[in-house]
Parts: structure tokens; sequence; C-alpha cells
């Protein structure tokens, strides 16, 4: 196993492209460490990215924010502006593993782990998020939507990873909210998961919402219907209800040792509505 | 040896909340665990095991492993020798498996290499062959007459023709007329319960340094609930003498019964044997889920009858232990643990021990009894709501008590049950308003405890300081305990005092730490000692002052002359004796060896406050108190931390511990993601009322505190949960899946 510590993107870049064997990147290395001591995992070549200039950064960009792909969850969490501005990314971030976990941990990795229970991801699809790529081809931009395939598996190409990610802008009336299912209190993965995002105008009525479920489905899914139908609404109980059943049809999840079809589907449901409360009432509304 | 009643003693250390002697060294990181050990020239071994839940091994081809640079030896069950006892072979057996492998991660060959990379390597190497045979792993199934069987030929006298051969023993307990009981009942309950296998989820896996060489002298370094336990397991397993196979136990991080057999040490030793140089073996966490010991999962059905003012008329229970792949007696425990709280005219219990497919089962706190008496208390709080009666009046209404018979035989002497009841009746916690989906849920719970055999010496050290030399490690804060009973009785102050748990060949023959025994136990045989220490001591100051040695009395850590007959003199203290010992007759020890009796059973009540999510299944618990007997708290912090330790493990039992096996016969969730023990973020701070009911067979009354508290907090929960949603769960764990589906079809 070859340990590289990158010292620019186009040696990254062409290190993982000519890697014959398995390769990982190194960011906060809490799944790829955890791969290795568990023995899941035996790389050939582990590229290490931390140290690349503007990874651990966090930039103002067009009245959102520019998150580099090595910034930990302890530091987005101590960022203030980051968290008024998106507090439901920032709660599911921050959700992940322990202290410890926390101050090495990055959004980044977290997305492209690949896991469908993912902490952060639904809060960034939720929120638009883009990811910036660098590969061989040089840089390109991506939703974060688009870069789960199946679980452990992303659509970046050989020799492509991100470097950063863009939390956009939103307008004043407007904010998200991340609830996870586990059955203790922390430490642990989600069975089922949901983010919403809404905005409102000046009476309260939601002008635009995306709900976003995890751990139901191969991937991390938005759920267009749902957000439809918090749309034109203050998220009154016959809105809600009809959110609740988009969420539950947009439901394919396994039974497996952490939660039965039924209960993930029923639960998915029941966190994309507590969720849309708390969004809403962060965002100004009033019920 | 009997509580001391001559006059009704004032302790001065005893009861006192003194600094625990290993407090600094662990927080500081001092501490040496199992894994801690080095030596020079030192190996690393690892083991492989088997990916199948039960299977023939045709062939097994360690030649390419033994072939690999690096690698000093590969052994298998053809290094390992043959005892004569059963007992014995089932152990080495379950160390390196012979002719089949009888469950997921059981080890099938083991390498010792220069580094664990080359070990790791080497386990690549091995080939097996395996014969995939059909698996069993639910206790009912394996009952079935059609049952793969995971043994043939293991079944005791006790087994009636016909069963399967995976049932290895049975066994009945009772007394009375259960017809004629049954018939009296105005309400008659009854319900089929089913607990999952739990881990004691210790924190430090399992853990050695061995070093034997070829003349069959050697050295074992191990974290281990019993040294000597170890030292006979290995000795027999390895073929050698138990004189040159010298135990030495470190620090021990966690063992709640697990810690009380061997998994690794024998086939490090065999390792070493053939290396010729010390082996390290350390299990990493997924071993120690696969192949340690967790304790039984059961199948259990309880019937119960009430009359309408809450007397208990008669009460039956058949309880299905499946202990894994060898015969196991703990389904005894449970048998006989699952009416103990109650004074029954008609009571019968019968127990079947199973087989299957599943890691050899070894202690875990009170074994046996957490999932009988679960069964018994849920049936006892389901006639309570059935009948509108209070659950503690009820239980008060029919709590053993001195003379009754118990359920399993013997006659009680002096227990604390009704007074515990009393205890929980009038605190506040039981009269607490309670909220919107809030239910609040109680149980008894009783463990036997146990003396056992012992042996202790107390050495004067030259400058009046003490030293007390034992033989059991330490999981529960017996050190501080020891060393303050040794104080009490010598009249010295605790910090004079060091106890110390020494090897295999330094003290004569100790019980495994287990049973709650050692407090009570090495604790008396320390008192003895003392006391054996302190006639020396009077005796070399009558010699001194020239009177008899009757006429010299021990008060406050000095002797003293016994009245103004004895003549005039100014007392000694123990450093002045100690200090001019080489000219009264040498050293100064005192030594006890015993088989103690008088273990004293001991009783525990707990009450818990639940909150059930309506939505998602989820319990969270809200308070939690402990009301249990301990005889004497000699250390009350380390009392408190024996009944909150219980009680957060039961938590776990009963809310999402669970060894979960797929179809393939597989453990799925070896590690401790998915084996989800609690955090501290899932507990309320534990309250505990410690009551002291004197034991009448230890000289201060101290009882066994550590393991009753885990026996209640699996039928309290469930009585809380079903209080809080109106549903009655009969399976363990109440995962949150589970309950939501149950009140979804409520």
């Amino acid at each position: 196993m070859r340990y590289v510590k990158a010292e620019n993107l186009e040696t990254a870049a062409a290190l993982l492209n000519g890697e014959p064997g398995i390769s990982r990147i190194l960011a906060g290395g809490t799944d790829v460490l955890v791969q290795l001591r568990s023995e899941a995992v035996e790389p050939d070549l582990i590229v290490d990215m931390k140290y690349l200039d503007g990874m651990r950064d966090i930039t103002p960009e067009d009245g959102g924010f520019r998150v580099g792909a090595a910034v930990s969850g302890a530091e987005l969490g101590e960022h203030k502006e980051v968290c008024a501005l998106w507090p439901g990314v920032v709660e599911g971030f921050e959700l992940i593993g322990s202290t410890q976990v926390q101050s090495r941990a990055t959004m980044a990795g977290n997305l492209c782990n690949g896991s469908p229970a993912a902490d952060s991801v639904p809060g960034m699809i939720a929120a638009n998020a883009t990811a910036r790529i660098f590969g061989p081809e040089g840089f390109r931009n991506c939703p974060v939507a688009d870069i789960p395939v199946s679980p452990g598996k992303t659509s970046l190409a050989k020799g492509e990873f991100i470097t950063s990610i863009l939390l956009p802008a939103r307008p004043a009336r407007a904010s998200d909210a991340y609830l996870r299912f586990i059955p203790r209190t922390e430490m642990d993965i989600a069975v089922s998961s949901a983010a919403v995002s809404l905005e409102l105008d000046g009476d309260g009525t939601c002008t635009a919402a995306r709900v976003v479920i995890g751990a139901v489905a191969p991937t991390v899914l938005l759920v267009q219907d749902a957000g439809a139908a918090l749309e034109g609404t203050k998220l009154d109980d016959a809105a809600i209800a009809k959110m609740v059943q988009a969420v539950e049809a947009a439901c394919s999840p396994i039974d497996d040792k952490r939660g039965t079809v039924e209960f993930r589907t029923k639960t998915a449901g029941v966190l994309a509505k507590r969720a849309a409360l708390i969004a809403y009432e962060r965002a100004g509304g009033k019920k | 040896m009997a509580l001391d009643t001559s006059n009704k003693r004032e302790f001065k250390v005893v009861g006192t909340r003194v600094q625990r002697p290993d407090g600094i060294d662990k927080v500081t990181g001092k501490a040496m665990y199992g894994a801690d050990v080095t030596a020079p020239g030192m190996l690393i071994g690892r083991i492989l095991r088997s990916p199948h839940a039960h299977a023939r091994i045709v062939s097994l081809d360690t030649s390419a492993a033994e072939a690999l640079k690096g690698v000093k030896a590969v052994v298998t069950t053809a290094d390992l020798s043959t005892p004569e006892d059963d007992y014995f072979a089932d152990i080495r057996d379950n160390c390196l498996a012979r002719e089949k492998v009888l469950y997921d991660g059981h080890a099938v060959a083991a390498v010792a290499a220069t580094n664990k990379h080359v070990a790791k390597e080497a386990l690549k190497l091995i080939k097996v062959e395996y014969e995939i045979l059909s698996h069993v792993t639910d206790v009912d199934e394996a009952m079935k007459a059609d049952a793969p069987i995971v043994q043939e030929g293991r079944a005791d006298e006790s087994v009636h023709e016909g069963w399967s051969q995976n049932v290895t023993s049975h066994f009945e307990f009772g007394h009375g007329d259960l017809e004629a009981g049954f018939a009296k009942a105005d309400k008659i309950v009854e319900r089929t319960f089913k607990t999952a296998a739990t881990h004691q989820g210790y924190i430090e896996p399992h853990a050695c340094l061995a070093s034997l060489g070829t003349d069959g002298r050697g050295e074992l370094w191990c974290c281990t609930q019993g040294q000597f336990l170890v030292r006979t397991k290995c000795a027999e397993i390895l073929g050698i003498e138990a004189s040159q196979l010298r135990v030495t136990a470190s620090e021990i991080g966690g063992g709640f019964g697990g810690k009380t057999t061997v998994f690794i040490e024998p086939v490090a030793l065999a390792l070493s044997r053939k290396a010729g140089r010390p082996v390290k073996l350390v299990m990493s966490r997924e071993e120690v889920f696969r192949a340690s010991g967790p304790t039984v999962s059961s199948s259990i059905d309880v019937k119960i009858g009430m009359t309408k003012d809450g007397r208990i008329t008669a009460g039956q229970a058949k309880l299905r232990y499946q202990g894994g792949a060898f015969p196991n007696g703990t389904v005894e425990f449970g048998s006989q643990a699952a009416f103990a709280a109650y004074d029954l005219e008609a009571v019968q219990t019968l127990g079947w021990n199973v087989m299957t497919n599943r890691p050899k089962e070894i202690s875990y706190r009170a074994p046996g009894a957490p999932m009988a008496i679960y069964a018994v208390e849920s049936v006892v709080d389901e006639l309570c709501q059935e009948l509108s009666l209070d659950p503690l009046e009820t239980r008060l209404k029919n709590a053993a008590r001195k003379g009754t018979l118990s359920s399993y035989g013997p006659t009680f002497n002096d227990i604390g049950l009704v007074a515990t009841l009393e205890a929980a009746k009038t605190h506040p916690h039981y009269s607490a308003p309670l909220g919107k989906n809030q239910g609040r849920g109680l149980s008894c719970g009783f463990w036997f405890n146990f003396g056992g055999n012992t042996c202790v010496s107390l050495n004067l050290n030259s400058d009046g300081t003490v030293g007390v030399v034992e033989g059991n490690p330490d999981i529960g804060g017996s050190r501080a305990s020891i060393s303050m009973m040794a104080a009490e009785e010598l009249g010295i102050p605790y910090e004079k005092v060091r106890t110390v748990i020494t090897d295999t060949n330094s003290l004569g023959y100790n019980d495994v730490t287990d049973g709650s025994r050692v407090t009570f136990a090495v604790g008396l045989a320390t008192i003895e000692a003392a006391r054996a220490a302190i006639k020396i001591m009077c005796s070399r100051v009558a010699k001194i002052w020239g009177i008899d040695e009757e006429a010299v009395v021990w008060e406050d850590g000095c002797a003293k002359p016994s009245g103004p007959n004895a003549g005039e003199f100014p007392p000694m203290t123990i450093a002045e004796i100690a200090a001019i010992a080489d000219n009264t007759g040498g050293p100064i020890a005192g030594h006890h060896e015993v088989n103690a009796d008088g273990a004293g059973v001991s009783f525990g009540v707990h009450i818990v406050d639940t909150e059930v999510d309506p939505e998602t299944g989820a319990t969270k618990i809200l308070r939690y108190t402990v009301f249990q007997d301990a005889g004497k708290a000699v250390h009350p912090d380390y009392v408190e931390g024996q009944m909150q330790g219980g009680a957060v493990q039961g938590i776990g039992w009963a809310l999402n511990e669970e060894y979960i096996y797929g179809e393939d016969g597989r453990l799925q969730n070896p590690g401790f993601l998915d084996y989800r023990i609690p955090v501290a973020s899932d507990l309320p701070p534990i309250d505990t009322v410690i009551l002291e009911i004197p034991n009448p067979g230890h000289p201060y009354g101290v009882r066994g505190v550590g393991e009753t508290s885990i026996v209640p907090p699996l039928a309290a929960i469930s009585n809380a949960v079903s209080r809080a949603t109106g549903v009655r769960m009969t399976e363990l764990p109440m995962s949150p899946p589970k309950l939501l589906k149950a009140m979804s079809e409520r």
C-alpha cells in the first residue's frame, strides 16, 4: 500500500488515474481508516488531499458558501454564517460520529462514501448544493444529487475527486432541517432520515420546498411530489398528510438488521413531517 | 463464619467512600491491560475462523502458510492434548475446532509470525475444505425432532427418549399441588416469551502473551476473571502440569462473567511451544462478538394464577435456553431463580438446555436469571393490570421472607426482599406524576450469590504497613473493599493497606471471580487472616511484657493489656510490633484458606419510567431507581456502581441489544455499531437506594452485590412500556421496529 500526500490537484488526479489497483482518497479519513482497520478493503494507493490549497477553507460566494472538501464537521459547526444560512445541512453533518470523529469527518467524504444512510447528504441535496470536481479533464461542477449512484458507488470518473461543495444563497424567509431515526441517541447510523428545505413568502405560504429522504432507497432521494405537496400551503395538516404520502410512496427500502421495510417507510414519513415543521418555524412561519 | 453479633459493631473504615487504588493508573493510561504486555522476541498470533455456521472439515492444509517467510508456527487441534474430561475437551474444541466447525467464527487454525501483516497473509494461505452442513440457531427450532444435530451423543441421563439430540440436559424444581393451585385462581395468565442472546460487552477484548518452552515450563499473562481457572484449563488442554504454568492476570477492562473461561490462551501457548518464542494474541472486536461467550437466548412459557385480591395461587415456568454449540447448564439457574421472589404454595419450573450453531455460551452477570425473571415478572404485572391491583402491594403480599420455602428447595434465612419493596413503596419515585405516552414499571430481581474456594495472605511489613495478597482479579472494586476490611479488623487506616492480586504460583487455589463472591469470600478470608496476624502480634507482645497471651487484647491498631490484673503496660502499636519483629520470632503474617459458604442471597427492586414515541416506537428511559440489599455496603460508591451498571446492561438488553443471525447462520452484527449497548446520552442518572439487611454468613454482614442488578430491568422496562402504550411485549429486545408494529396492531 502506497500513501501519497498530494502536492497539487494535477498530481493527485494523475496518481489516481494511473493506479491500476484499488485507490482511496483521504480527506478526514473517518471512513477509510475504519475500512482499513476492519480489513474491509486493502487499497494499493491512498492519496491524502487534506493539505491541498483551499481544501480546508470556507469562503463566501454569491451569497452562499463554498466549503472545502476537507472542512471538518467541527469547523463547519463553528461557522456562524453557514449555521445561520443552512442550519439543516450543518445539523445533519454534525450528527455523524462522535466528537473525535467530528474533528476529522468531511461532507465530501460522507458524500463519496456512497451510503444511502449518509447523514450530511439529504441536507445538501435539499439545499441544492453543487460539488466542484477536479479530474484528469480539469474542473467541473455537478449537483450533489447526481453524485450517489448506488450503495458505495458514485458518478465520479476514475481520477476525479471533489475539491469543494457550494451551499448556495437563499432568500430571507427560508430555512431547512434534518432528522434521522436511530435506536440510540447518538453514535449510530440512520435507519431512515429526512431533510426539508423551505422558502416562504411574506405571509408564511411556502413558495418552494425540497424534501429529501435517506436510508430508504439505494441512494438518498429527492422526492419531488413531497416538495410539491407543501408548495402553496402554510403546511396545514392536509398538506403535511399529502407530503407524507408522497414520501412513503417514494420509499423502496430493504429489510435488514437495522430496520424493516414497514418501519423505514413509516418513520421516513414521520421524520419528513417533523423536519418540515421545524424548517417552517426556522424560516419564520407561524402555525 | 457467622456474623459478629456479640456487640453491635461500630465500623470505622467499612462503609466509607475511600479513594480507589486503581483510579489514577487507569485514567492516566498507566494500568497494564491484557494487550499491554510485551516480551523480547515476541511473535504476533492470529486465528483463522470458520465462515460457516456448521460444516465438516474435510481437509486442512497449512503447508503454504508454514512456508511463508516470517511465519514461525502454525497450529491446529492436532497440536493440543487430549483431556479425559468432556468439560475440558469441549473447551479445547471451542479453542480450535476438531472435525467440525460448529458456528460462524469457530477457530480452525492459528499462526504466529514476526508481525501482524505476515500473520494476516499466512491466514490466507491456509487451505480448508469444508463440507457444509445444515445449521440451526434458534432454540425452538433446535428442539424439533428433525432439527440439524449440532453434536451427537451429548445428552445426559435427564434427557427423555425421543427428544432432539440437541437437548443436553433437563431440570425440574418446585413443590405443591399445581392443579389445585390453579383451580383456586380467579385469573390465570399464560404467555410465551423470547429473549435474544446478548453479550457482556466488556470494553477490553481478550488478550494474552504466552511463553511456553519445549520443556513444558510456561508463563502466561492474560486478561481474565480467574488466573487459577486459566491455569487449570490450559494445563489440561496443553497436557502440562499445573506447577509448570504460571498465570498472571492483567488489569481487566470489564468481564461481567465473560472472562471466566479461555478462548485464545491455549492457542497462544500452543503457538509459543511450537515456535519457541513468546506469542501475543489479541482478539479484535469482531472476534469477540463472533467467538467469545455471549449469554443464552431463551424461549419461555409462564403460567400464573392469582386471586382477585392479589394472592398468587400457583406458578409454572417452562424454560428453553440455547447456549451455543456445546452442552451447558445455564437453564438450571434460570429454573431455580424464576419464582425465587415469591412465597408460593404450588410452583413448578422445567428447564431444557439446548445446543445450536452459535458460540459456546459463558456466564453473563446472574447467568440464566434475567430472562426467567423477565417472563415471570411480566405475567405478574399483566395479572395486576387485569385485576386492577397495585403491582408493588401485590409483590409485598406474595413476597418471600425468612422461613419461606423457596421455589428451588432451600428455606430462606434473613433476606431483604420485603424491606426492599417497602423502601420502593415509600420512595418519591413510586408516586411521582407521569405525562402522556409515559408509563411506570417495576420488577423484583434475585441472585443466589456464591462463596467458594478462597485463599488470602496478609503480611505485616517492617514499617507497620500491611500487604494483602489475594487471587481474584478486581472487576468491581474488590481491592479497595478488601483493603478496607483488613484495615477495619486491624484497626489501622485504609491507606496503610495495599491489596495485590497475585499469580498462580504465589498463593493457593482461588475460584474464579464470579457469583458476586469476592467481596464476600475474599473479604471473609481477609478478616480471618487479619485475626490470625493479630493473634501472632498479641503473642509477641505477651512475650515482651512477660504476661500470658490471653492477657493481651487488640484494640485500635494496638496491643493492650486486657485489664488491670494483666499488668500496666503502655499500648504497643502495630508499627512498634513490626519494627522489632526480628527479635520476637521473625516475620508476622496471617493466612486463611476456606471453601466459603453462607454467601447469602440478594434481592433487588427496580422502578423505571419510560416514554414511548407513538410514531416511531422509540423508548426513552426517563427515570430509574434501583433498590437493593447489600447486606453491608463496604464501599458504597462501588456498591452503587454495581447497581447502576447492572441496570444499564439490563436497559440495553431490554431495548436494543441482540445477536442477529442471517439465514446463512452467520452473525450479522459483530460490532458496536449494530450491537447497540446504551450510550451515556441514552440514560438518565440511575438513582440507587442501598438496603443493609446483614448476611448471617459474613462477620460484617456482607452480601454479594454484583449480579442481582441486571435481573429486574428486563421486566421493569417491559412493564413500563406496557403501561405507556397498552401493548404487552413478549419478545426482547423491544427494538423500535417491533414495538411500532405491535402498537399499530393494537
